[in-house]
């Protein structure tokens, strides 16, 4: 089964789409405060390298390595309000890049999937 | 066919199917690596010669392209790639002229012992002595070999106020260039907005005349900010490149003074945002204090600017340590 990264159009789709998420994501109150003292150039890497493995794409991230990229949020107080909004950008991102709704929801899914490593839960929970 | 890598003393042939970031491991270099699939960017590498491929420059800034910088977990180069080990060498230059252009700023004129390559918008390190500052080229290749650099004087600063009592005839050493706030050509037609603080002007003029130099056609405004209206050089010249087409437009942005005047009166972020609302599909160039370049940033990003379309170089004093010349993101903050 192709992944839907292929389907939306692969590297060049993700350099498209982390623009446009990346935006929604400062533009948000609720989000801003912990992007201001990054850089933004490697931010929005970041974001393409998420973006490339919620919808599937080949990025190497492991559950280990989410929990300790978000380890200095959580101890800022990021819990699921964040992760809900940012889940929510990313949705907004691929319906603006016409993508329909059966593919948002596997895209959801997925991202569905590193909730817990992302707020530093034990997966149990 | 595979490729072949080198870098100092190392010297390579990938295996088939292995990408230049694993040929590199393999030989003993310790190149970061995160997500190996071309996004996170932390295997950055420079390319001095030979073809990283597009699919190791896919989603780079054009600028971090022309300039051979490729992401290593991409790269299955079929020939030989050599890849920059360290910073250039230094070159030797004499100062040839220093004269004051400004309030507390000085124009140093250089020539350099030898060409330098360089994009207008890029900087030098200056070297004199155990010091190292670096400062934006105001000059253009195109204008010959001399080198221009406009120099703000600081009350205690130990090297800018030794280049403006130096003599002509002083030698000085320079490395680089560097940076990546330079124009690139593809879209002629794009309208351009540069903003910059105090000798944050330099960089940005040197930009708008290769711009030009190199055909572009859409509209190109320049918002100059200083602290107060008697901050303000190169007025004239400025001033005299605006033919009332629209093609140039020129504004000065004052953070205080008299309102009601030819100068904008104001916090120069919001200046900026008010005469510029929406920067959809803008290439802009953003020079100067660090915390007017980042704000700046900010705002044309959210404003609708492309990130890639963002080109910042903002300006370190002494106090703070000097950029590292090999990583592009490092001065660009």
């Amino acid at each position: 089964m192709t992944s839907l990264y292929d389907e939306i159009g692969g590297a060049v789709a993700m350099d498209a789409a982390v623009d446009i998420f990346y935006r929604k994501v400062m533009a948000d109150e609720r989000l801003a405060p912990f992007f201001d003292d990054v850089d933004m150039e490697r931010q929005a890497a970041k974001q393409k390298a998420f973006l490339t493995m919620v919808t599937g794409g080949p990025a190497h991230y492991s559950g280990r390595d989410m929990r300790r990229a978000h380890a200095h949020l959580v101890a800022e107080g990021i819990d699921d309000s964040h992760f809900d909004a940012v889940v929510g950008h990313l949705a907004g991102t691929l319906k603006e890049l016409g993508v329909d709704d059966a593919k948002i929801a596997r895209v959801g899914a997925i991202a569905e999937s590193v909730r817990n490593d992302v707020l530093g839960r034990d997966p149990a929970v | 066919m595979t490729g072949r890598i080198r870098r100092g003393n190392l010297d390579l042939a990938l295996e088939p199917g292995e990408t230049a970031l694993e040929g590199l491991l393999r030989g003993g270099v310790a190149v970061p690596s995160s997500c190996r699939a071309g996004a996170c960017q932390a295997c950055m590498l420079r390319a001095v010669a030979g073809d990283p491929g597009a699919a190791a420059q896919q989603g780079l800034a054009p600028a971090l392209r022309e300039q051979g910088w490729f992401l290593s977990c991409m790269a299955r180069p079929t020939g030989e790639l050599v890849i920059e080990e360290g910073p250039p060498p230094a070159i030797g230059a004499t100062i040839a002229e220093v004269a004051p252009i400004g309030p507390a700023i000085v124009r140093v004129r250089l020539e350099p012992d030898e060409d330098l390559s360089y994009r207008p918008g890029q900087y030098v390190q200056l070297i004199q002595g155990d010091h190292v500052r670096a400062y934006s080229l105001a000059s253009s290749p195109a204008d010959g070999r001399a080198l221009e650099l406009h120099v703000r004087v600081h009350r205690l600063g130990r090297v800018s106020r030794w280049l403006a009592a130096a003599a002509p005839g002083t030698r000085v050493g320079l490395r680089g260039p560097a940076g990546t706030c330079f124009y690139t050509e593809g879209r002629p037609e794009q309208p351009m907005l540069l903003v910059g603080t105090g000798t944050g002007l330099a960089p940005l003029r040197a930009i708008v005349h290769d711009a030009r130099r190199r055909g572009h056609t859409g509209p190109i405004s320049l918002v100059h900010g200083a602290r107060d209206p008697d901050g303000f050089y190169l007025v004239d010249e400025l001033k005299g490149m605006s033919d009332g087409t629209g093609a140039f437009s020129y504004v000065r942005c004052a953070m205080s003074g008299e309102t009601g005047g030819e100068i904008e009166v104001g916090d120069l972020a919001q200046v900026t945002q008010r005469l510029f609302p929406n920067l959809k599909g803008w290439r802009v160039f953003l020079c100067g204090s660090p915390d007017r370049v980042t704000a700046l940033k900010k705002q044309s990003f959210l404003r609708g600017a492309g990130l890639k379309d963002i080109s910042a170089d903002a300006f370190l004093t002494a106090e703070m340590p000097p950029p590292p010349l090999r990583t592009p993101a490092a001065r660009a903050t």
